[in-house]
């Protein structure tokens, strides 16, 4: 099923160093950036950032709830770890027979996956407020909204942040296997490169290095994040 | 575009249930061969983890080591390492077994160190102080402490391989993954009837471990809510 498809082109016409199939041709590199690793860097983008964005959103909504009722917490964490029981693969493959080889197929398991790895560091986050200060804050008189906005959200901005790395990380890798339901994604050069006869090493390491190399420079952006918006705790 | 639900497909994830039901010899083989495939790897990578997370835990040093597993282990795609051994080691078990080890040393690496590096030093002073001696610390008081967080670090790595374990597929690694990926043999219905086995699996190992986890915690350390899995390190620094 993966080895289909026009696979050729990639590979069998080039220097003598991509017939050989050496451990790493930069010719090949530079020759296939244009149509192959950057697009696939582009796509690989996109899914990370559409997915984190809306697990995010729903995951804030979900902890601002338990956050007001408490018995709704254990249950949600119970329910969140058991969705990360669920293999990516298998999430991709099951949801395929619903909404087809589609992008909606590949951004609901990773959302449902930033959502669970998002969740319980912010709740975290919004307990982290010290008893004293929210009694003082009750004291001079804010009410239940003021200090959730000024008070718990602010000293739970690391954790939510931290948290965010968490999800961004692990979502650039999981986009990978993503590939499995079509042409999306960095996961798409390697399928590729693994289906041919003999696993053509360039594509293979070319393409891994792209998504590591994005998962720790995201990683980055929200350090810096962190280092402008949290001041105080430096 | 087209509608969410396919309703014309939406029997096939009934069949997929069918299949199971049909085959259930057959998957159960590809299970267990899933679970042994699973289990060296996990092994392994214990072999290599946990006594390095121990021993500098113990020693309060390598938090580098330790943040950069963790942070390495989420950021390797499976597909990956399966890939690059793939080049290195060829087609079959071997290749996948080591691919699946490293994907396991990163949260039981993590989770050992800050078991023991996490260890009030208050308390290791006092055992210090009744005359115990390094290795009687560090296997009478380090390591019953360190017990809740080595253990999730375990079950962590034990339900990523199992869960990764199909992928491995792709590089000739058998068990039910063999399924998923030939849509072409077993249609549909089959791929998806594997993989609500796969499912079960992954689900039914993380609860097993969570049980045999409170099982073996010391009593007085039972109370606390055990840590999980999507949490992240008290907090990235």
């Amino acid at each position: 099923m993966i080895a289909s498809g026009p696979v050729i082109p990639n590979f069998g016409h080039g220097s003598s160093c991509v017939t050989g199939d050496h451990l790493f041709c930069w010719d090949w590199v530079r020759q296939h950036w244009g149509d192959t690793l950057e697009p696939h860097l582009v796509q690989h983008v996109e899914l990370t950032v559409i997915s984190v964005a809306i697990g995010f959103a729903l995951a804030f909504g979900l902890a601002l709830l338990s956050h007001r009722a408490r018995a709704l917490d254990q249950p949600i964490a119970v329910a969140a770890g058991l969705v990360y029981t669920i293999p990516s693969l298998v999430a991709f493959q099951i949801l395929i027979a619903f909404s087809g080889l589609s992008t909606t197929t590949v951004v609901i398991p990773l959302v449902g996956y930033s959502l669970v790895i998002l969740y319980p560091n912010i709740t975290a986050g919004l307990r982290s407020a010290p008893p004293e200060v929210l009694e003082a804050a009750q004291g001079m008189g804010l009410t239940r909204r003021q200090m959730l906005l000024r008070i718990e959200l602010p000293l739970a901005l690391p954790a939510i942040i931290g948290g965010l790395r968490v999800a961004v990380v692990s979502t650039v890798a999981i986009a990978t296997v993503a590939a499995l339901v079509g042409d999306r994604g960095l996961g798409y050069p390697i399928f590729l490169a693994i289906g041919l006869p003999t696993p053509f090493k360039t594509e293979i390491y070319s393409a891994g290095i792209l998504v590591v190399a994005l998962a720790l420079a995201l990683d980055l952006v929200l350090v810096g994040l962190r280092r402008t918006l949290v001041r105080w705790a430096r | 575009m087209m509608p969410l639900f396919d309703t014309a497909n939406g029997h096939t994830f009934l069949r997929g249930f069918a299949f199971v039901f049909d085959n259930f010899g057959f998957l159960a083989h590809k299970a267990l061969d899933q679970l042994a495939l699973s289990g060296a790897a996990l092994g392994i990578g214990a072999a290599v983890a946990l006594p390095l997370g121990i021993a500098l835990g113990h020693l309060h040093r390598g938090s580098t080591v330790a943040i950069g597993a963790s942070i390495l282990g989420r950021a390797l795609p499976s597909i990956l390492l399966i890939a690059v051994f793939l080049t290195v080691l060829g087609i079959g078990f071997v290749n996948n077994m080591v691919a699946l080890a490293v994907l396991a040393t990163g949260p039981m690496l993590t989770n050992a160190y800050d078991g023991v590096d996490g260890i009030d030093r208050d308390v290791t002073d006092a055992a210090r102080g009744m005359g115990m001696s390094r290795l009687q610390i560090l296997t009478r008081v380090e390591l019953p402490l360190a017990l809740p967080l080595l253990f999730t670090g375990v079950r962590i790595a034990a339900v990523t391989v199992v869960a990764t374990a199909p992928i491995a597929a792709i590089a000739g690694g058998g068990g039910l993954g063999d399924v998923i990926v030939n849509q072409a043999s077993y249609r549909l219905e089959g791929v998806l009837g594997a993989c609500y086995c796969v499912m079960v699996l992954s689900a039914g190992v993380w609860i097993l471990l969570l049980a045999l986890q409170r099982a073996v915690t010391p009593i007085p350390l039972r109370s606390r809510r055990v840590p999980d899995a999507p949490q992240s390190r008290k907090e990235l620094p």
